[in-house]
């Protein structure tokens, strides 16, 4: 079942995949605005400057929740390439958010405040999905074990479409896109305080982006779900998904909280009730 | 199943369950005489050790012995002495209705004590079930509870309600009375989880409801009196429902006055009774249109809160609703009560975003996971029932630690609201480790009552139509997670001025505090043990088949408690120097202690508050909705089970 190679595999190679991701991110949208843009190596020389810069922190609680977000999101990944159960991962990855999000409460500051709040607006939005995707998948494969799910014969995706989507909307939140990108943006489009990250620097804010990588890599990989029965087709969809992401990013402003909560809600609403529905009508049938 | 030959030789470990009923009644007794503080703080304390011992002793003789029936005496006389026990308990809310001119409530207990008469007159002879006293795995781990987590907070109020009278000197000091009640109370409820004959349930079920009345209006203030009567009103209509339940089991050929004739009996037979009792059940465990009692009942001294919402009260609504789940399963009417709980898990998570009272928040918080147990009720399969009885455990445990800390935090900062608990982490760090620990056991994995989400989805997806509950069951788990982490991450805010004022705690309130806290995490270590020593049996001899984590899921979430448990040991491990800098204020020029100027050139300081969102979760609105659907909800569960229970 659970398989300790790849979560080691994993846990090697995520940062230096979910690292050059980012480097092409920063390429492609780059060329999107017309500018030449960084090489794609930039995202390792940034980490590497502030992992030698001095720490500086507001207070010394922040470096155990920067710890603790960075290993339960890494431990989410491992979890889900391990073939471990994807309801446990989505909880697990839950419980990473919560650290980022409790390290930006303690820093007491208004920025980094808000930022949390919004982190936990954003929690709120995007779980329902994830859950039910997970949920969707099972009414499908009768496993939530990854890696029963990776031994479907069929495409996921055909089955469960309103819920891909739903998954594809809700990525965005996640991968801090516009126009979902409320707490922080990954890319600073339009803000000058980077919100829920703002009292983080140096080495702590180092681990952060390391832990984005390996969030990317994760989340990239549950896109893959979708279309594991065919892994040649698997790959193509999650490059043009990633890619597809990038551009949203570059042409969406970043809209109010209110109007992505609700419409995260809405889409997933529909989708899951649409979608849920008529599987347990063929299940039943 | 049934051990009838045992049952007749007395078997030394059912006198446990007499003991557990009958001692802390006798304490009760005992509570009114005593008049020095101290003499009460030592029989208290006694009396719950006592009952602590004793209700692991049950466990240790009985856990492996399944279902032991107690009985082979006259039940008559017992009968007679419950009928006019309540009588004079019918009495006693007639007077206090009529004193207070709460006509509402006048009306409801005469008409529940006509029919109590009535049931007396005509019935009486079905009344006498062979074995009226009974216990299998799940009436023990609700005696734990109840021993446990119950003599805990008897010990917390010895040091909770000296406090309690030093900030209210207005009130008259009435600790003995107090202490009788809440005795009578644990007493009724090991009645409760140790009756078979549905009578001496019923009766059980009417002292917790006149001593949680009492309990809600003790302090005698306007306010109080109108939410006991709220909570009374509300509850006696659901004893009405019940005692209309036994009047017709009672006419059932051969009459089915006891819960294992009742399972035993085929579903279409007792489906309306069973509806009338779910009905009570919904009452009891606060469900949306009847939640407004509970919250109401937050103007009771805090250990009342922490009993009601933890141990008692709540708990026997959700009792009965797990005992008659079989009868539920795969109906109309079970789906229509799952429903009721499920829209009312999402609504009451809804509300509690926008409540800044803590104990209002802890309050929805109670109602909604109730919700979650009562939707898993309804469904009533082996692995529902697997959830439910997770849900009711870790509920109990975390959330009466969350009261508990409340309360004593209150006591500090003289407050309940949650803005007020900014960086209680530097002010009262001890007592701020309790609450996170509270919350972390409500809300995160791979705490209690995560587990059971995670259970209560499986069951969901496996039922009929069980999607519409998974689906929201997952929005509910959301709203749920948002507000619990803005109040952990308000507790742990470091605040510049780092005054501790966290004094000395009173030693009781600490034993009891400490003693949760343990329980809060090692419970979630050790739940994998009470799940196949206690959950399984239960499961295999009601339903023939055990749930059960894979043994992958529970080590991997081992290893996920143990990193929690030693992360925090990361701020020890040695590391470079850090420089430490004031947090970024967009420029602005900020003393220390984090005053700014603002605008106008006036010295500002800096505060934060949290997201309530009222124009989305505000109370009035939501509730005004919830209580809408859920009332259809408990119409369509009437009318299916009149229909005969549409099968599913």
């Amino acid at each position: 079942m659970i398989s300790l190679v790849y979560a080691v595999i994993f846990i090697l190679l995520a940062p230096v995949i979910g690292g050059l991701l980012s480097g092409i991110d920063r390429k492609v949208t780059a060329h999107m605005q017309g500018r030449v843009g960084p090489s794609i190596f930039q995202p390792f020389y940034d980490v590497g400057k502030l992992f030698e810069k001095d720490p500086a922190e507001v207070n010394g609680t922040q470096r155990f929740y920067v710890i603790s977000y960075f290993v339960f999101a890494v431990f989410t990944g491992a979890l889900f390439f391990a073939g471990g159960d994807l309801l446990l991962v989505v909880f697990a990855l839950t419980l990473a958010e919560v650290f980022l999000v409790l390290g930006a409460y303690a820093a007491y500051s208004p920025y980094s405040h808000v930022g949390a709040e919004r982190e936990l607006l954003q929690v709120m939005a995007y779980e329902p999905i994830m859950i039910l995707s997970a949920v969707g998948i099972y009414m499908v494969t009768g496993s939530f074990a990854v890696s029963d799910i990776l031994a479907y014969p069929m495409l996921l995706v055909i089955l469960l479409p309103g819920l891909f989507l739903g998954f594809l909307y809700a990525l965005t939140i996640k991968l801090r896109k516009s126009p979902f990108d409320i707490s922080t943006s990954h890319h600073a489009h339009q803000e000058i305080v980077k919100g829920v990250t703002t009292e983080f620097s140096g080495p702590n804010l180092g681990f952060i982006e390391v832990t984005h990588w390996y969030e990317l890599v994760f989340l990239l990989g549950f896109t893959y779900l979708f279309f594991a029965a065919n892994w040649i087709v698997g790959i193509i969809a999650v490059i043009i998904v990633f890619l597809l992401e990038l551009f949203i990013d570059n042409t969406n402003a970043r809209v109010k909280w209110q109007l992505a909560v609700k419409s995260t809600w809405a889409i997933t609403l529909l989708v899951a009730i649409v979608n849920l529905a008529v599987l347990a009508c063929v299940v039943v049938v | 199943m049934k051990n009838t030959h045992s049952s007749f030789r007395v078997d030394v470990s059912v006198q446990y369950l007499l003991f557990l009923i009958l001692f802390p009644l006798l304490v009760a007794l005992f509570m009114p005489v005593v008049r020095r503080d101290t003499e009460r703080g030592w029989i208290v304390k006694l009396s719950a050790l006592a009952i602590g011992i004793v209700t692991v002793l049950a466990l240790v003789t009985l856990y492996d012995k399944g279902t032991v029936y107690l009985g082979g005496f006259d039940v008559a006389p017992v009968n007679l002495l419950l009928f006019g026990l309540e009588m004079a308990m019918a009495a006693l809310l007639l007077w206090y209705a009529v004193k207070y001119r709460h006509y509402l409530a006048l009306a409801l207990v005469a008409v529940q004590t006509a029919l109590i008469i009535w049931f007396e007159a005509t019935c009486s002879s079905a009344a006498d079930v062979a074995y009226p006293l009974f216990s299998d795995s799940f009436s023990l781990i609700m005696a734990l509870i109840i021993g446990i987590i119950g003599s805990l907070i008897c010990v917390y109020s010895l040091g909770y309600m000296r406090h309690f009278y030093e900030h209210h000197p207005e009130i008259p000091d009435r600790t003995g009375t107090f202490f009788l009640i809440i005795f009578v109370f644990i007493s009724a409820m090991f009645g409760l989880v140790f009756s078979n004959s549905l009578v001496w349930v019923y009766f059980f079920w009417e002292v917790t409801t006149l001593c949680s009345f009492l309990l809600i209006g003790y302090t005698k203030t306007d306010e109080a009196i109108r939410n006991s009567f709220t909570a009374l009103w509300m509850n006696v209509l659901g004893g009405v429902a019940f005692i209309i339940a036994l009047i017709w089991l009672a006419a059932v050929p051969g009459g089915m006055l006891s819960l294992d004739q009742v399972l035993a009996s085929g579903k279409a037979l007792i489906l309306i009774p069973a509806a009338l009792i779910g009905f009570a059940g919904l009452t009891k465990a606060a469900q949306m249109p009847f939640s407004s009692w509970l919250v109401g009942a937050m103007v009771a001294p805090t250990p009342v809160s922490a009993l009601l919402h933890s141990s008692t009260m709540v708990k026997a609504g959700v009792y009965i609703l797990v005992r008659l789940a079989p009868v539920y399963a795969f109906t109309a009417t079970g789906l229509a009560l799952s429903m009721v709980g499920a829209i009312t898990f999402l609504v009451a998570s809804g509300i509690a975003i926008s409540q800044t009272n803590a104990k209002r928040v802890l309050a929805y918080s109670t109602i909604a996971n109730l919700g979650l147990v009562v939707a898993c009720a309804g469904i009533g399969t082996y692995e529902a029932i697997w959830a439910a009885i997770l849900l009711i455990i870790f509920h109990a445990i975390a959330k009466s630690l969350l009261f508990l800390s409340v309360g004593t935090v209150e006591h500090r900062i003289r407050s309940r609201d949650i803005e007020d608990m900014n960086g209680l982490i530097t002010r009262t760090p001890k007592l701020a480790a309790m609450m996170v620990i509270g919350i972390a056991g409500m809300f995160l994995a791979p705490f209690g009552m995560l587990i059971s989400k995670w259970a209560a989805i499986q069951a969901f997806i496996n039922a009929p139509f069980g999607f519409v509950l998974v689906i929201i069951l997952a929005f509910g788990s959301a709203l749920t997670v948002f507000f619990w982490a803005k109040w952990m991450g308000k507790l742990l805010v470091v605040t510049p001025d780092k005054e501790n004022i966290e004094g000395a705690v009173d030693k009781n309130e600490w034993i009891a505090l400490v003693s949760l806290a343990g329980l809060t995490t090692v419970t979630c270590f050790i739940f994998p043990i009470i799940s196949k020593i206690l959950i399984e049996p239960f499961l295999l001899a009601n339903y023939g088949n055990i749930a059960r984590l894979s043994q992958d899921n529970i080590l991997i979430m081992m290893m996920m408690l143990f990193l929690i448990v030693v992360l925090p040991l990361s701020i020890l491990l040695p590391h470079r120097k850090h420089r430490q800098l004031p947090p970024y204020m967009g420029g602005v020029v900020t003393a220390p202690d984090m005053h700014f100027e603002n605008a106008l050139g006036a010295k500002t300081p800096l505060s934060l508050g949290n997201y309530y969102l009222g124009g989305w979760f505000g109370e009035t609105k939501l509730r005004t909705a919830g209580i809408y659907v859920c009332g259809v909800f408990i119409a369509v569960m009437f009318v299916t089970a009149l229909a005969g229970g549409i099968v599913l």
